[in-house]
Protein backbone atom coordinates (compact mmCIF):
# COMPACT_ATOMS: atom_id res chain seq x y z
CA UNK A 1 0.00 0.00 0.00
CA UNK A 2 1.39 3.40 -0.86
CA UNK A 3 -0.43 6.33 0.92
CA UNK A 4 -1.06 9.64 -0.79
CA UNK A 5 -2.43 12.29 2.30
CA UNK A 6 -4.89 14.31 0.69
CA UNK A 7 -4.44 17.92 3.21
CA UNK A 8 -7.82 19.86 1.93
CA UNK A 9 -7.56 23.39 1.81
CA UNK A 10 -9.34 24.66 5.30
CA UNK A 11 -6.16 21.69 7.09
CA UNK A 12 -3.75 24.79 5.39
CA UNK A 13 -5.56 27.09 7.23
CA UNK A 14 -7.86 27.89 10.08
CA UNK A 15 -7.67 23.88 10.85
CA UNK A 16 -3.83 23.80 11.28
CA UNK A 17 -5.09 22.17 14.33
CA UNK A 18 -6.65 19.16 12.85
CA UNK A 19 -3.94 18.17 10.64
CA UNK A 20 -0.12 19.12 12.60
CA UNK A 21 -0.57 16.47 14.96
CA UNK A 22 -2.10 13.69 12.51
CA UNK A 23 1.13 13.67 10.46
CA UNK A 24 3.36 13.71 13.90
CA UNK A 25 1.36 10.53 14.97
CA UNK A 26 1.95 8.87 11.27
CA UNK A 27 5.66 8.89 11.83
CA UNK A 28 5.11 7.67 15.57
CA UNK A 29 3.30 5.11 14.86
CA UNK A 30 5.92 3.88 11.73
CA UNK A 31 2.97 4.47 8.72
CA UNK A 32 4.62 5.73 5.33
CA UNK A 33 3.13 7.90 3.49
CA UNK A 34 3.66 11.31 1.45
CA UNK A 35 1.78 14.42 1.09
CA UNK A 36 0.47 14.94 -2.34
CA UNK A 37 2.78 17.35 -4.20
CA UNK A 38 0.29 19.26 -6.10
CA UNK A 39 -3.77 18.97 -5.47
CA UNK A 40 -6.83 21.06 -5.95
CA UNK A 41 -9.78 21.64 -3.57
CA UNK A 42 -11.55 18.54 -2.98
CA UNK A 43 -14.64 19.86 -4.42
CA UNK A 44 -15.93 20.45 -1.52
CA UNK A 45 -19.39 18.78 -1.76
CA UNK A 46 -20.51 15.93 -3.71
CA UNK A 47 -23.12 16.78 -6.26
CA UNK A 48 -26.03 14.99 -6.34
CA UNK A 49 -27.17 16.21 -9.64
CA UNK A 50 -27.14 13.50 -12.37
CA UNK A 51 -25.77 15.24 -15.31
CA UNK A 52 -23.47 17.82 -13.14
CA UNK A 53 -20.10 16.02 -14.07
CA UNK A 54 -18.07 19.32 -13.74
CA UNK A 55 -18.33 19.30 -9.87
CA UNK A 56 -16.90 15.85 -10.52
CA UNK A 57 -14.08 17.02 -11.99
CA UNK A 58 -12.05 18.41 -8.91
CA UNK A 59 -12.23 15.54 -6.79
CA UNK A 60 -11.26 12.66 -9.59
CA UNK A 61 -8.38 15.40 -10.72
CA UNK A 62 -7.10 14.53 -7.19
CA UNK A 63 -7.22 10.82 -8.08
CA UNK A 64 -5.20 11.27 -11.17
CA UNK A 65 -2.76 13.30 -8.98
CA UNK A 66 -2.01 10.50 -6.65
CA UNK A 67 -1.88 8.29 -9.34
CA UNK A 68 0.64 10.48 -11.02
CA UNK A 69 2.88 10.21 -7.98
CA UNK A 70 2.38 6.42 -7.80
CA UNK A 71 0.43 6.01 -5.10
CA UNK A 72 -3.02 3.38 -4.82
CA UNK A 73 -4.52 4.72 -1.69
CA UNK A 74 -5.12 8.70 -0.66
CA UNK A 75 -6.06 9.29 3.28
CA UNK A 76 -7.58 12.80 4.26
CA UNK A 77 -8.24 13.69 7.50
CA UNK A 78 -11.24 16.42 7.07
CA UNK A 79 -14.14 14.30 7.06
CA UNK A 80 -16.07 16.35 4.45
CA UNK A 81 -12.96 16.15 2.05
CA UNK A 82 -13.48 12.29 2.69
CA UNK A 83 -16.60 12.41 1.86
CA UNK A 84 -16.43 14.19 -1.61
CA UNK A 85 -13.25 12.57 -3.01
CA UNK A 86 -14.67 8.59 -2.03
CA UNK A 87 -17.98 9.21 -3.18
CA UNK A 88 -16.71 11.16 -6.52
CA UNK A 89 -14.29 7.54 -6.51
CA UNK A 90 -17.62 5.45 -5.85
CA UNK A 91 -19.53 7.44 -8.78
CA UNK A 92 -16.68 6.68 -11.67
CA UNK A 93 -15.70 3.66 -10.89
CA UNK A 94 -19.59 2.35 -10.79
CA UNK A 95 -19.64 4.29 -14.15
CA UNK A 96 -17.43 3.69 -16.93
CA UNK A 97 -18.96 6.07 -19.60
CA UNK A 98 -18.88 8.73 -16.83
CA UNK A 99 -15.51 8.14 -15.97
CA UNK A 100 -14.63 8.43 -19.88
CA UNK A 101 -16.38 11.26 -19.87
CA UNK A 102 -14.40 12.87 -17.09
CA UNK A 103 -11.26 11.35 -19.00
CA UNK A 104 -11.82 13.08 -22.49
CA UNK A 105 -12.64 16.54 -20.38
CA UNK A 106 -9.00 16.59 -18.65
CA UNK A 107 -7.52 15.85 -21.88
CA UNK A 108 -4.42 17.81 -20.15
CA UNK A 109 -4.26 14.70 -17.70
CA UNK A 110 -3.14 11.06 -17.92
CA UNK A 111 -6.77 9.24 -17.66
CA UNK A 112 -7.85 7.95 -14.36
CA UNK A 113 -7.92 4.55 -14.15
CA UNK A 114 -10.27 4.14 -11.07
CA UNK A 115 -7.25 2.45 -9.28
CA UNK A 116 -7.01 4.41 -6.07
CA UNK A 117 -8.34 3.80 -2.52
CA UNK A 118 -9.88 6.72 -0.89
CA UNK A 119 -9.90 5.99 2.73
CA UNK A 120 -9.95 8.47 6.45
CA UNK A 121 -7.54 8.74 9.00
CA UNK A 122 -9.50 6.43 11.46
CA UNK A 123 -9.76 3.78 8.98
CA UNK A 124 -6.01 3.93 8.10
CA UNK A 125 -5.57 3.75 12.20
CA UNK A 126 -8.22 0.80 12.60
CA UNK A 127 -7.39 -0.89 9.85
CA UNK A 128 -3.66 -0.92 9.19
CA UNK A 129 -1.95 0.27 12.48
CA UNK A 130 -4.95 -1.41 14.76
CA UNK A 131 -6.35 0.16 18.23
CA UNK A 132 -3.91 -1.81 20.35
CA UNK A 133 -0.65 -0.65 18.32
CA UNK A 134 -2.02 2.72 18.74
CA UNK A 135 -2.74 2.08 22.58
CA UNK A 136 1.12 1.17 22.97
CA UNK A 137 2.27 4.11 21.64
CA UNK A 138 -0.02 6.33 24.22
CA UNK A 139 2.17 7.85 26.77
CA UNK A 140 -0.25 9.96 28.14
CA UNK A 141 -3.69 8.20 29.00
CA UNK A 142 -6.53 10.46 28.69
CA UNK A 143 -8.20 9.02 31.86
CA UNK A 144 -11.35 10.16 33.19
CA UNK A 145 -11.70 12.45 29.98
CA UNK A 146 -15.49 12.17 28.72
CA UNK A 147 -15.85 12.82 25.56
CA UNK A 148 -19.08 12.74 23.18
CA UNK A 149 -17.47 11.70 20.11
CA UNK A 150 -19.41 13.37 16.87
CA UNK A 151 -19.20 11.55 13.68
CA UNK A 152 -21.69 14.13 11.67
CA UNK A 153 -22.74 13.29 8.60
CA UNK A 154 -20.07 12.94 6.20
CA UNK A 155 -18.17 9.92 7.87
CA UNK A 156 -20.70 7.77 7.49
CA UNK A 157 -23.63 8.79 4.86
CA UNK A 158 -24.46 7.89 2.44
CA UNK A 159 -23.46 3.58 3.74
CA UNK A 160 -21.11 2.93 0.75
CA UNK A 161 -18.34 5.11 2.03
CA UNK A 162 -19.31 4.72 5.82
CA UNK A 163 -15.98 4.75 7.94
CA UNK A 164 -18.13 2.51 9.89
CA UNK A 165 -20.57 0.15 8.14
CA UNK A 166 -20.48 -2.14 10.81
CA UNK A 167 -21.31 0.41 13.35
CA UNK A 168 -18.59 -0.62 15.60
CA UNK A 169 -17.99 2.81 16.57
CA UNK A 170 -14.65 3.48 14.99
CA UNK A 171 -14.43 7.17 16.90
CA UNK A 172 -15.35 5.57 20.45
CA UNK A 173 -12.86 2.72 19.71
CA UNK A 174 -10.14 5.29 18.84
CA UNK A 175 -11.05 7.44 22.01
CA UNK A 176 -10.87 4.34 23.96
CA UNK A 177 -7.20 3.28 22.97
CA UNK A 178 -6.22 7.14 24.51
CA UNK A 179 -7.54 5.92 27.25
CA UNK A 180 -10.82 8.42 27.20
CA UNK A 181 -14.14 7.28 27.87
CA UNK A 182 -16.60 8.17 25.15
CA UNK A 183 -20.32 8.85 26.60
CA UNK A 184 -23.35 7.42 24.88
CA UNK A 185 -24.28 10.21 22.80
CA UNK A 186 -27.43 10.21 20.98
CA UNK A 187 -26.80 13.29 18.46
CA UNK A 188 -23.38 11.41 17.35
CA UNK A 189 -24.83 11.40 14.05
CA UNK A 190 -26.81 13.91 13.51
CA UNK A 191 -26.36 17.03 11.24
CA UNK A 192 -23.98 20.11 12.48
CA UNK A 193 -26.45 22.46 10.59
CA UNK A 194 -23.77 22.38 8.07
CA UNK A 195 -23.77 25.12 5.06
CA UNK A 196 -27.48 26.00 6.27
CA UNK A 197 -25.38 28.14 9.34
CA UNK A 198 -24.58 30.56 6.93
CA UNK A 199 -27.91 30.50 4.45
CA UNK A 200 -30.14 29.73 6.96
CA UNK A 201 -28.96 30.40 10.00
CA UNK A 202 -31.70 29.21 12.09
CA UNK A 203 -32.43 26.27 11.20
CA UNK A 204 -28.74 25.55 11.36
CA UNK A 205 -28.39 27.14 14.98
CA UNK A 206 -31.38 24.64 15.61
CA UNK A 207 -29.82 21.41 14.62
CA UNK A 208 -26.47 22.62 16.40
CA UNK A 209 -28.33 22.95 19.56
CA UNK A 210 -29.50 19.81 19.12
CA UNK A 211 -25.96 18.60 19.20
CA UNK A 212 -25.16 20.54 21.67
CA UNK A 213 -27.94 19.97 24.13
CA UNK A 214 -27.60 16.11 23.30
CA UNK A 215 -23.74 16.55 24.67
CA UNK A 216 -24.64 18.09 27.84
CA UNK A 217 -27.61 15.36 28.71
CA UNK A 218 -24.44 12.70 28.00
CA UNK A 219 -22.60 14.75 30.71
CA UNK A 220 -19.89 14.89 28.45
CA UNK A 221 -16.56 17.21 29.20
CA UNK A 222 -15.50 17.85 25.78
CA UNK A 223 -17.27 17.05 22.13
CA UNK A 224 -15.04 15.98 19.77
CA UNK A 225 -15.25 16.29 16.31
CA UNK A 226 -13.02 15.56 12.79
CA UNK A 227 -14.28 18.06 10.52
CA UNK A 228 -13.46 21.72 9.94
CA UNK A 229 -16.85 22.48 9.20
CA UNK A 230 -18.56 20.70 12.39
CA UNK A 231 -16.24 22.81 13.98
CA UNK A 232 -17.42 26.11 12.86
CA UNK A 233 -20.51 25.28 13.54
CA UNK A 234 -20.30 24.21 16.96
CA UNK A 235 -17.28 25.58 17.83
CA UNK A 236 -16.63 28.54 16.73
CA UNK A 237 -20.28 29.78 16.47
CA UNK A 238 -21.23 27.68 20.08
CA UNK A 239 -22.10 31.15 22.24
CA UNK A 240 -24.50 31.99 19.83
CA UNK A 241 -26.11 28.72 19.71
CA UNK A 242 -26.21 28.44 23.60
CA UNK A 243 -27.50 31.60 24.00
CA UNK A 244 -30.55 31.20 21.89
CA UNK A 245 -31.35 27.29 23.70
CA UNK A 246 -32.86 26.83 26.44
CA UNK A 247 -30.86 25.19 29.31
CA UNK A 248 -27.73 24.85 27.02
CA UNK A 249 -24.27 24.52 28.76
CA UNK A 250 -20.86 25.24 26.71
CA UNK A 251 -19.58 22.28 26.18
CA UNK A 252 -15.29 22.64 25.04
CA UNK A 253 -14.62 20.96 21.60
CA UNK A 254 -11.58 19.34 20.64
CA UNK A 255 -10.32 17.79 17.29
CA UNK A 256 -10.11 14.01 17.33
CA UNK A 257 -6.36 14.65 16.38
CA UNK A 258 -6.01 17.27 18.94
CA UNK A 259 -6.53 14.39 21.65
CA UNK A 260 -4.28 12.04 19.52
CA UNK A 261 -1.32 14.29 19.69
CA UNK A 262 -1.82 14.83 23.56
CA UNK A 263 -1.99 11.23 24.26
CA UNK A 264 0.86 10.99 22.28
CA UNK A 265 3.00 13.09 23.89
CA UNK A 266 3.65 15.07 21.05
CA UNK A 267 5.04 18.71 20.77
CA UNK A 268 2.19 20.87 21.87
CA UNK A 269 2.86 22.89 18.66
CA UNK A 270 1.57 20.16 16.59
CA UNK A 271 -1.77 20.05 18.38
CA UNK A 272 -2.36 23.57 18.55
CA UNK A 273 -4.43 24.36 21.29
CA UNK A 274 -3.75 28.21 21.15
CA UNK A 275 -6.86 27.29 17.71
CA UNK A 276 -8.76 25.75 20.37
CA UNK A 277 -11.53 27.85 22.46
CA UNK A 278 -10.31 28.62 25.51
CA UNK A 279 -12.73 26.52 27.65
CA UNK A 280 -11.07 23.48 25.85
CA UNK A 281 -7.51 24.43 26.91
CA UNK A 282 -8.68 25.44 30.44
CA UNK A 283 -10.42 21.62 30.89
CA UNK A 284 -6.69 19.90 29.49
CA UNK A 285 -5.03 21.83 31.96
CA UNK A 286 -7.78 21.20 34.98
CA UNK A 287 -7.09 17.56 33.74
CA UNK A 288 -3.29 18.00 33.78
CA UNK A 289 -3.33 16.57 30.19
CA UNK A 290 -1.40 19.91 29.35
CA UNK A 291 1.15 22.13 31.26
CA UNK A 292 -0.79 25.69 31.62
CA UNK A 293 2.49 27.00 30.50
CA UNK A 294 2.36 25.17 26.70
CA UNK A 295 -1.19 26.86 26.17
CA UNK B 1 2.32 46.56 -50.24
CA UNK B 2 4.47 45.59 -52.85
CA UNK B 3 3.56 41.77 -53.25
CA UNK B 4 6.29 41.51 -56.18
CA UNK B 5 9.25 41.77 -53.60
CA UNK B 6 7.35 38.95 -51.39
CA UNK B 7 7.42 36.58 -54.34
CA UNK B 8 11.03 37.21 -55.04
CA UNK B 9 12.22 35.91 -51.88
CA UNK B 10 9.87 32.96 -52.58
CA UNK B 11 7.90 33.05 -49.76
CA UNK B 12 4.79 30.83 -49.89
CA UNK B 13 1.19 32.04 -49.24
CA UNK B 14 -1.19 30.01 -47.21
CA UNK B 15 -4.62 30.78 -46.71
CA UNK B 16 -5.52 32.40 -42.93
CA UNK B 17 -9.15 33.72 -42.15
CA UNK B 18 -9.05 37.12 -39.39
CA UNK B 19 -12.65 37.40 -37.80
CA UNK B 20 -14.21 34.91 -41.06
CA UNK B 21 -12.79 36.80 -43.80
CA UNK B 22 -10.50 34.89 -45.72
CA UNK B 23 -6.83 35.87 -46.35
CA UNK B 24 -3.38 34.86 -48.44
CA UNK B 25 -0.43 35.58 -46.54
CA UNK B 26 3.11 34.89 -46.38
CA UNK B 27 3.18 31.54 -44.09
CA UNK B 28 6.75 33.03 -41.78
CA UNK B 29 4.86 35.68 -40.60
CA UNK B 30 3.48 36.02 -37.24
CA UNK B 31 -0.14 36.26 -36.60
CA UNK B 32 0.38 39.93 -36.12
CA UNK B 33 2.65 40.96 -39.03
CA UNK B 34 -0.20 38.79 -40.99
CA UNK B 35 -3.09 40.93 -39.85
CA UNK B 36 -1.15 43.92 -41.05
CA UNK B 37 0.11 42.30 -44.29
CA UNK B 38 -3.88 41.86 -44.61
CA UNK B 39 -4.56 45.61 -44.53
CA UNK B 40 -5.37 45.89 -40.48
CA UNK B 41 -3.92 48.68 -38.98
CA UNK B 42 -3.24 47.61 -34.58
CA UNK B 43 -5.03 50.80 -32.56
CA UNK B 44 -5.43 48.23 -29.55
CA UNK B 45 -4.78 44.81 -29.06
CA UNK B 46 -0.32 45.59 -29.95
CA UNK B 47 2.18 46.75 -27.48
CA UNK B 48 6.08 45.56 -26.91
CA UNK B 49 5.59 43.22 -30.15
CA UNK B 50 8.20 41.22 -27.95
CA UNK B 51 5.89 38.45 -26.22
CA UNK B 52 6.12 40.28 -23.09
CA UNK B 53 3.39 43.14 -22.42
CA UNK B 54 0.29 40.65 -22.98
CA UNK B 55 -1.76 43.29 -25.49
CA UNK B 56 -2.14 41.16 -28.40
CA UNK B 57 -3.66 37.50 -26.58
CA UNK B 58 -4.84 35.74 -29.60
CA UNK B 59 -7.34 32.89 -29.86
CA UNK B 60 -7.57 30.88 -32.97
CA UNK B 61 -8.81 27.37 -34.17
CA UNK B 62 -7.08 25.11 -36.64
CA UNK B 63 -9.58 23.26 -39.86
CA UNK B 64 -10.90 19.92 -38.66
CA UNK B 65 -9.89 20.51 -34.92
CA UNK B 66 -12.32 20.99 -32.23
CA UNK B 67 -9.94 22.41 -29.65
CA UNK B 68 -9.33 26.30 -28.85
CA UNK B 69 -5.98 27.61 -29.42
CA UNK B 70 -3.59 30.76 -28.37
CA UNK B 71 -1.10 32.78 -28.39
CA UNK B 72 0.60 36.05 -28.73
CA UNK B 73 -0.16 37.20 -32.10
CA UNK B 74 3.45 38.89 -31.92
CA UNK B 75 5.04 34.91 -31.12
CA UNK B 76 2.36 32.59 -32.89
CA UNK B 77 3.26 32.26 -36.58
CA UNK B 78 0.28 31.59 -38.74
CA UNK B 79 -0.41 28.29 -40.01
CA UNK B 80 -2.51 27.44 -42.93
CA UNK B 81 -6.58 27.46 -42.33
CA UNK B 82 -6.04 29.37 -39.10
CA UNK B 83 -9.84 31.04 -37.84
CA UNK B 84 -8.02 33.90 -35.40
CA UNK B 85 -9.69 36.76 -33.68
CA UNK B 86 -7.88 38.76 -31.29
CA UNK B 87 -8.79 39.63 -27.99
CA UNK B 88 -7.48 43.49 -27.15
CA UNK B 89 -9.69 44.04 -23.93
CA UNK B 90 -11.53 40.93 -21.81
CA UNK B 91 -13.68 42.84 -18.70
CA UNK B 92 -12.33 42.03 -15.32
CA UNK B 93 -13.20 43.88 -12.87
CA UNK B 94 -9.98 44.58 -10.25
CA UNK B 95 -10.78 45.38 -6.85
CA UNK B 96 -9.95 48.46 -5.14
CA UNK B 97 -7.87 48.38 -1.79
CA UNK B 98 -5.42 50.83 0.10
CA UNK B 99 -2.15 48.39 -0.09
CA UNK B 100 -0.54 50.05 2.72
CA UNK B 101 -3.48 48.80 5.40
CA UNK B 102 -3.71 45.85 3.14
CA UNK B 103 -2.89 42.75 6.01
CA UNK B 104 -1.46 40.10 4.09
CA UNK B 105 -3.53 37.46 5.26
CA UNK B 106 -5.46 34.84 2.82
CA UNK B 107 -8.48 36.36 4.61
CA UNK B 108 -8.00 39.48 2.84
CA UNK B 109 -7.65 37.95 -0.29
CA UNK B 110 -10.95 36.55 0.69
CA UNK B 111 -12.89 39.19 0.84
CA UNK B 112 -11.49 41.47 -2.01
CA UNK B 113 -12.07 38.30 -4.57
CA UNK B 114 -14.77 36.43 -3.14
CA UNK B 115 -15.22 34.71 -6.35
CA UNK B 116 -12.21 32.72 -6.17
CA UNK B 117 -14.18 29.74 -4.28
CA UNK B 118 -16.27 29.64 -7.36
CA UNK B 119 -13.55 27.42 -9.04
CA UNK B 120 -14.46 23.93 -10.34
CA UNK B 121 -10.89 22.96 -10.89
CA UNK B 122 -11.85 22.37 -14.78
CA UNK B 123 -8.17 23.77 -15.66
CA UNK B 124 -9.75 25.95 -18.74
CA UNK B 125 -7.54 28.90 -17.08
CA UNK B 126 -4.41 26.57 -17.19
CA UNK B 127 -4.56 25.15 -21.00
CA UNK B 128 -5.39 28.74 -22.24
CA UNK B 129 -2.78 30.78 -20.89
CA UNK B 130 -0.05 31.61 -24.19
CA UNK B 131 2.72 31.79 -20.86
CA UNK B 132 2.09 28.16 -19.59
CA UNK B 133 1.08 29.61 -16.04
CA UNK B 134 -0.01 27.05 -14.37
CA UNK B 135 -3.20 29.44 -13.49
CA UNK B 136 -5.65 26.73 -11.73
CA UNK B 137 -3.08 25.82 -9.67
CA UNK B 138 -2.46 29.10 -8.44
CA UNK B 139 -6.37 29.39 -7.94
CA UNK B 140 -5.78 26.62 -5.61
CA UNK B 141 -3.06 27.54 -3.75
CA UNK B 142 -4.88 30.67 -2.77
CA UNK B 143 -7.83 28.56 -1.71
CA UNK B 144 -5.57 27.18 0.86
CA UNK B 145 -4.43 30.00 1.59
CA UNK B 146 -0.59 29.56 0.14
CA UNK B 147 0.06 33.66 -0.75
CA UNK B 148 3.42 32.73 -1.39
CA UNK B 149 2.70 29.63 -3.80
CA UNK B 150 0.38 31.80 -5.58
CA UNK B 151 2.68 34.31 -6.04
CA UNK B 152 5.75 32.19 -7.47
CA UNK B 153 3.11 30.14 -9.78
CA UNK B 154 1.74 32.99 -11.31
CA UNK B 155 5.10 35.18 -11.79
CA UNK B 156 5.19 34.64 -15.13
CA UNK B 157 1.78 36.28 -16.09
CA UNK B 158 1.54 38.98 -18.32
CA UNK B 159 -1.90 39.63 -17.38
CA UNK B 160 -3.43 39.36 -21.11
CA UNK B 161 -6.84 38.42 -19.26
CA UNK B 162 -7.37 34.97 -21.62
CA UNK B 163 -7.30 33.30 -18.32
CA UNK B 164 -10.68 35.25 -16.95
CA UNK B 165 -12.46 35.20 -20.30
CA UNK B 166 -12.69 30.89 -20.11
CA UNK B 167 -13.40 31.24 -16.04
CA UNK B 168 -16.61 29.09 -15.30
CA UNK B 169 -16.25 30.35 -11.90
CA UNK B 170 -16.27 33.83 -13.70
CA UNK B 171 -13.69 35.07 -12.07
CA UNK B 172 -10.75 37.27 -13.30
CA UNK B 173 -7.81 34.94 -11.92
CA UNK B 174 -5.10 37.25 -13.04
CA UNK B 175 -6.09 40.28 -10.75
CA UNK B 176 -6.31 37.50 -7.82
CA UNK B 177 -2.82 36.95 -8.81
CA UNK B 178 -1.12 40.02 -9.10
CA UNK B 179 -2.50 41.19 -5.23
CA UNK B 180 -1.33 38.06 -4.31
CA UNK B 181 2.27 38.64 -5.77
CA UNK B 182 1.79 42.06 -4.57
CA UNK B 183 1.38 41.01 -1.01
CA UNK B 184 4.17 38.19 -0.96
CA UNK B 185 6.87 40.82 -3.06
CA UNK B 186 5.43 43.45 -0.63
CA UNK B 187 4.76 42.30 2.96
CA UNK B 188 5.67 38.49 3.33
CA UNK B 189 9.04 37.76 1.47
CA UNK B 190 12.26 38.42 3.59
CA UNK B 191 13.67 42.09 2.91
CA UNK B 192 16.75 42.15 1.17
CA UNK B 193 19.13 43.24 4.40
CA UNK B 194 22.19 45.01 2.13
CA UNK B 195 19.55 47.15 0.01
CA UNK B 196 18.51 48.16 2.96
CA UNK B 197 21.58 49.15 4.87
CA UNK B 198 22.89 50.67 1.19
CA UNK B 199 19.81 53.06 1.26
CA UNK B 200 20.51 53.93 5.04
CA UNK B 201 24.13 54.70 3.54
CA UNK B 202 22.93 57.15 1.52
CA UNK B 203 20.24 58.98 3.48
CA UNK B 204 23.00 59.39 5.52
CA UNK B 205 25.04 61.38 3.38
CA UNK B 206 27.96 58.59 3.62
CA UNK B 207 28.37 59.37 -0.71
CA UNK B 208 27.76 63.05 -0.40
CA UNK B 209 31.21 63.88 -0.61
CA UNK B 210 31.97 61.32 -3.32
CA UNK B 211 28.83 62.97 -5.38
CA UNK B 212 29.77 66.69 -4.87
CA UNK B 213 33.87 65.77 -6.06
CA UNK B 214 32.27 63.92 -9.28
CA UNK B 215 30.21 67.03 -10.26
CA UNK B 216 33.46 69.38 -10.31
CA UNK B 217 34.69 66.82 -12.92
CA UNK B 218 35.11 67.52 -16.78
CA UNK B 219 33.70 65.65 -19.74
CA UNK B 220 37.20 63.76 -20.09
CA UNK B 221 37.69 62.71 -16.30
CA UNK B 222 34.41 61.64 -16.19
CA UNK B 223 34.45 59.36 -19.11
CA UNK B 224 38.06 58.07 -17.86
CA UNK B 225 36.06 57.32 -14.27
CA UNK B 226 33.61 55.33 -16.31
CA UNK B 227 35.48 53.29 -18.89
CA UNK B 228 37.73 52.49 -15.92
CA UNK B 229 35.40 51.40 -13.59
CA UNK B 230 35.92 47.92 -12.06
CA UNK B 231 33.06 45.41 -13.25
CA UNK B 232 31.74 42.35 -12.13
CA UNK B 233 32.67 39.94 -15.30
CA UNK B 234 29.55 38.28 -16.47
CA UNK B 235 30.08 34.67 -15.14
CA UNK B 236 31.85 35.58 -11.52
CA UNK B 237 31.86 33.22 -8.93
CA UNK B 238 29.44 33.36 -5.85
CA UNK B 239 32.16 35.02 -3.69
CA UNK B 240 33.53 37.67 -6.27
CA UNK B 241 33.70 41.30 -4.76
CA UNK B 242 35.94 44.29 -6.24
CA UNK B 243 39.16 45.07 -5.52
CA UNK B 244 38.86 48.38 -4.47
CA UNK B 245 35.82 49.27 -2.31
CA UNK B 246 36.49 53.06 -2.50
CA UNK B 247 33.17 54.94 -2.45
CA UNK B 248 31.34 51.86 -0.86
CA UNK B 249 30.55 52.69 3.20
Amino acid sequence: MKIAYYPGCTMKTRAASLELAALEALNVLGVDFTELQRWNCCGAVFSLAEDDLIHHVAPVRNLVRAQQEGCDTVVTICSQCYNTLARANLLVRGDSEKLDTINRFMDEEPDYDGGIEVIHYLTLLRDHVGWDALKSKVVRPLDGLKVAPFYGCTLLRPDEVSIDPLKEGVLEDFLRALGAEPVPFAAATECCGYYQMLAHPEEGMQRAAKVIGSANQAGADALVLSCPLCEYNLGTRQSEVVAMGEQLEPVPTLYFTQLLGIALGLEPDLYRLDLAGPAARDLLVEKNFVAAATV
Amino acid sequence: MDTATVTEVETKTIPIFVMGKKYEVPDTLTIMKALEYAGYQYIRGCGCRGGICGACATVYRKAGDYKIYTGLACQTVVEPEMYLAQIPFYPANRASYDFETLDATPESIFKLYPELFRCVACNACTKVCPMDVEVMDYVSALKRGDIKAAAELSFDCIQCGLCASRCMGEMAQYHIAQLARRLYGGKLAPKAEHLRKMCDDIEAGTFDNAMAEVKTLGEDEMKKIYTEREMEPAMSEEGWTPASSAGLA
